[in-house]
């Protein structure tokens, strides 16, 4: 048994907790370590987008008509897939002009326009007053089909009407009283409301968890899982229709296709989202991951939308329930009592939080936008003079606060039976998506004038109030029924439901039409007609060009007059306070290097624009233009004035580019330059390398040539047998150092393309022959095996007969050196390839270490350690190989490990005659 | 900066994408009979191309730390 008292003891217990929460977060954010500056934090606090509507409403929905319900949050994620280009430019400008709300925002862009920011508060106010009545409705039916419990009765059929409107009123007037507790205890100047933001992340994750317990109570715990309850609901004729469920509806897929559009609308421009999304971010980083979380949570909230919207059909076959209640009827009839009541409290926090940051966002505005600027020039209350603004501000939010709920109430009286709740909070919908044009054109459109928003946005706001609410009374009885049927006066064209004759659309698709029409026509069409002011011009150029701005500095560049800065402290100081005034001040002369009040600010431009924009963190940008104005004397500037200090602008920027640029390509060229100056040292060091070698090299046979014949020379008493050994060495060193002239001679002919080369028709088989038997001599000398196996017929190969055979006499002679005699074999195997003849010369000798087969091609190489291994050759003769095959167009290279022998192989193309 | 643009590209891209996927006539190749994994077709459809797309905004949206060098 669920006691009205237990209900209402458990909704109490649950607001206590979020104030507590609420007063947690602004503590720890006064003491500068906030709670919400978490992008977790930021994406829940999004999801205040998902209200009462989609808590209940969604199952409605998919309980009339299947997937209506998913427009609603898909448009979102398309919408936020844009969000990388168009709301981190919105973040950016409200940052640096203090935009403290949507109405302020696009004031602000259009000259900071007083009537703009009023025409758009007004708009706002009775847009949204439909989907706040939407949240009362919510609570109190709620309440009023869970007191009942355990029986399932539906409101309407209870004699109880009276009282469940009183319930609305009391939830109304609680809400009220919460909301101010939250959101006005004290004047933020940079309108952040940082607890009731952690408030509001805690409410998300109630109301999904809730949410998602029904959802997994229903598909698993009454049914089987998902394919269960989807095969009960098909195998219902009733039902089986909407398993194909856009086939039915007439104009399925463009109803589908608006709802997405306004949704897409709905997640920019509705005032709470606009709050919680640019106005309480902290971070534009954050956005990064909100991106993306934020449409995982609104999946999430859906998934378990069809199965209790089917399970409720199923349970309440005769229709006697209303699909707005499955979520908590369910569990109801289940018997669930707890869960039962964990739902309430779900609805009641998606509920809540739609209100409370709804109603600060709006009276905000209401205060900024629609009262300040009146008052302010309303002369005979003399508001200039009076020394601090502050209490009056919150006053006028808080009577604001109060006046929205209950305005959201008489909505409900009024007119808040005839619909369900989706139905309801399209209508509110469609009224912000009005703001769009102007929005949207204002920030990538600098054409875009005031008169053209204030057009744009009155033929919008006026067709919406003729096609969407004005019918909405006419049903709840208020105005004549016949308005909708035969039209006013009985013209039959101007039906409100089908204006102009247009038919066989649903309502919100046919009022999306022609006010987007009226809207978008009369912006664009009015901005081209009539030319903006110097001030639009400027607010322009702010707005559209923000991401080239440096920061706050820039606005000071169209101000020209003169100040005093104790004026500008006072001014701020009777709005902010003067503790938080001089914060500013002190803050303002650190970041110029001086000492405030003890050095005395000059009153320039840039001091007065900061005012400026602090102020407008408190009243608004166009209130505060106002009484800056009020205090400085300011010289006006025209509009050729401010055209040309946006082309010095606009010239500046294209210079910075242009330095920019050729600073890239400066720093390109000086990397190539450098990398230039590396390769010609290397070049240097080499050729040194070289040049020390070969001296090096020479020097060997030249001193043992020279000892001997010094020894011959001054020994005549020397044998004979002596004699001649002696001769013999000084012949072979001799030889050795012609043949190592020959080769220095050669490897520069080869490396400076001096070197001769005849080309003709080579047979490989004879050159190997021919080889073998030169070099036979010295094989039979050292006892080493040698095999060659070459094809029966090979292709020739068009290269220098001469050179190929010295590359040949080249491997094998190194082949030789390397085979211990008596156990050295040698292997060479003619092969003929894909496009050319191969040849591997294999032998069994010790081998080369991998790091060592990279460099045995250099010049001078040679492997081993050359301080005890005695060195076999000149090292130059691989080199040299390797440059003969390469240029026959072949490869020489080596394979081998430790150990194991060393195979050289080289290939030579066919048919590239050369 | 362009590490920015290109970003936003894609992002454009992937709108672009999730626009053709939710809308007629690709949405109306699903609206048929039957379903997959006891899941009527149209619904089962519409919750994967959204699971994929909300996927694809995430590598989008974390991929800047690989795009930067």
């Amino acid at each position: 048994m669920l006691h009205g008292s237990v209900i209402i003891f458990t909704s109490f217990a649950y607001l206590g907790l979020l104030f507590a929460i609420a007063y947690f977060a602004d503590q720890r954010a006064d003491a500068g370590r906030p709670v919400i500056a978490s992008p977790y934090i930021y994406s829940l606090s999004l999801a205040v987008y998902a209200t009462a509507w989609t808590f209940y409403g969604s199952v409605g929905r998919a309980a009339s008509d299947g997937v209506g319900f998913l427009p609603i949050y898909i448009g979102p994620t398309l919408m936020i897939a844009l969000w990388w280009v168009v709301m981190r430019k919105i973040l950016r400008i409200s940052k640096q002009n203090r935009i403290t709300s949507l109405a302020d925002f696009i004031a602000s862009r259009y000259g900071k326009s007083a009537l703009l920011g009023g025409l758009v508060t007004v708009i706002a106010v009775i847009g949204i007053l439909p989907y706040i009545s939407l949240q009362l409705k919510a609570i109190s039916t709620s309440y009023s089909i869970l007191v009942q419990y355990p029986e399932i009765v539906m409101p309407a059929q209870l004699d109880a009407e009276p009282i469940r409107q009183d319930t609305a009123l009391w939830v109304a007037m609680i809400l009220a009283a919460f909301t101010i507790a939250f959101g006005t205890r004290n004047l933020d100047a940079a309108e952040h409301h940082q607890g009731m933001v952690a408030a509001i992340a805690f409410e998300s994750t109630v109301k999904l968890l809730a949410f998602l317990a029904v959802g997994i109570f229903v598909t698993y715990g009454v049914y089987d899982g998902f394919g269960d309850v989807f095969a009960r609901a098909a195998a219902v004729p009733k039902l089986h229709r909407m398993m194909t469920p856009l086939d039915g509806v007439a104009g399925g897929y463009a109803s589908w296709a608006w709802l997405t559009i306004l949704s897409m609308m709905a997640i920019m421009f509705l005032p709470r989202q606009f709050q919680v999304t640019v106005i309480e971010n902290l971070d534009e980083k954050h956005l990064n991951k909100a991106i993306w979380l934020f449409p995982v949570y609104m999946l999430a909230i859906n998934v378990f939308v069809l199965p209790i919207a089917f399970g409720g059909l199923l349970r309440f076959p005769d229709g006697s329930v209303d699909g707005d209640t499955f979520v908590l009827t369910l569990p109801m009839a289940e018997k669930q009592e707890l869960l039962a009541l964990l739902v309430f409290i779900g609805g009641l926090s998606a509920a809540t939080g739609m209100v409370i940051v709804e109603t600060i966002a709006l009276s905000t505005m209401v205060c900024n936008d629609l009262v300040m600027p009146v008052l302010l020039r309303l002369r005979g209350l003399r508001l200039n003079e009076r020394p601090d603004l502050t209490r009056l501000l919150l006053g006028i939010r808080r009577g604001a606060i109060v006046l929205i709920l209950l305005l959201g109430y008489l909505y409900f009286k009024l007119a808040g039976e005839a619909y369900a709740l989706v139905s309801i909070g399209l209508i509110s919908f469609a009224a912000v998506a009005q703001f769009a044009p102007v929005v949207l054109g204002g920030i990538f459109w600098k054409g875009g004038t005031r008169a053209g928003a204030l057009c744009g946005l009155l033929g919008g706001f006026a067709v919406w109030l003729y096609t969407l609410l004005l019918p909405a009374l006419a049903r709840s009885g208020w105005l004549p029924i016949g308005l909708l049927e035969h039209g006013p006066f009985g013209i039959e064209l101007l039906k409100p439901l089908e204006l102009f004759g247009l038919s066989g659309l649903d309502q919100i698709t046919h009022a999306m039409i022609w006010s987007m029409l009226a809207n978008v026509g009369a912006y664009v069409g009015v901005s081209l007609a009539v030319s903006p002011s110097a001030d639009e011009h400027r607010q322009a150029s702010l707005f559209v060009d923000v991401f080239r701005q440096t920061g706050e500095a820039e606005g000071a560049r169209f101000w020209r007059g003169t100040a005093s800065a104790p004026d500008l402290f006072n001014l701020l100081a009777r709005f902010q306070g003067v503790a938080s005034a001089d914060g500013a001040f002190r803050e303002y002369a650190a970041g110029k290097g001086r000492r405030w009040p003890d050095d005395g600010l000059s009153a320039d431009a840039e001091l007065v624009h900061h005012v400026e924009v602090q102020l407008a963190g408190a009243i608004g940008s166009a209130s505060a233009r106002v009484m800056v104005a009020s205090v400085v004397k300011e010289e006006a500037l025209n509009i050729d004035e401010v055209r040309e200090i946006l082309d010095e602008a606009s010239q500046v920027v294209v210079y910075s580019h242009r330095l920019k640029q050729k600073s890239h390509e400066l720093e390109a060229a000086t990397a190539e330059l450098r990398a230039a100056n590396e390769r010609l040292k290397e070049l240097d060091r080499m050729k040194d390398d070289f040049v020390s070698t070969v001296t090096h090299e020479l020097r060997t046979p030249l001193t043992s040539i020279r000892a001997f014949t010094q020894i011959l020379l001054e020994d005549p008493e020397i044998e004979l047998e002596q004699r001649k050994k002696f001769l013999g060495i000084i012949t072979k060193e001799s030889e050795r150092l012609t043949r190592l002239i020959n080769q220095v001679l050669d490897v520069s002919k080869i490396e400076s393309g001096k070197a001769e080369w005849r080309a003709a028709s080579v047979d490989m088989k004879e050159v190997i022959s021919d080889t073998v038997t030169a070099m036979s001599q010295v094989f039979q000398e050292r006892h080493i095996e040698v095999e060659v196996r070459t094809p029966d017929r090979v292709s020739v190969v068009s290269a220098d007969v001469d050179r190929i055979i010295q590359v040949m006499l080249n491997l094998l002679s190194n082949a030789v050196k390397f085979c211990e005699p008596g156990k050295g074999r040698i292997a060479i195997v003619l092969s003929e390839q894909a496009g050319g003849l191969r040849v591997d010369v294999r032998d069994n000798g010790p081998g080369i270490d991998p790091e060592d087969q990279a460099v045995i091609f250099d010049k001078f190489r040679q492997v081993g350690d050359t301080l005890t291994d005695k060195p076999h050759g000149s090292g130059l003769g691989l080199h040299i190989s390797g440059k003969i095959v390469e240029h026959f167009g072949g490869r020489l290279w080596v394979e081998s490990s430790r150990g194991r022998g060393a195979c050289f192989s080289f290939t030579l193309p066919t048919g590239a005659g050369l | 900066m362009s590490d920015f643009e290109s970003r936003g590209q894609r992002f454009v891209a992937l709108c672009m994408l999730g626009i053709l996927l939710f809308n007629y006539p690709v949405l109306a190749l699903f609206n048929v009979p039957g379903s997959v994994f006891g899941i009527p077709v149209l619904y089962a459809y519409i919750f994967i191309a959204w699971v994929a797309l909300i996927a694809l905004m995430a590598m989008v949206a974390e991929s800047h730390g690989r795009d930067r060098h």
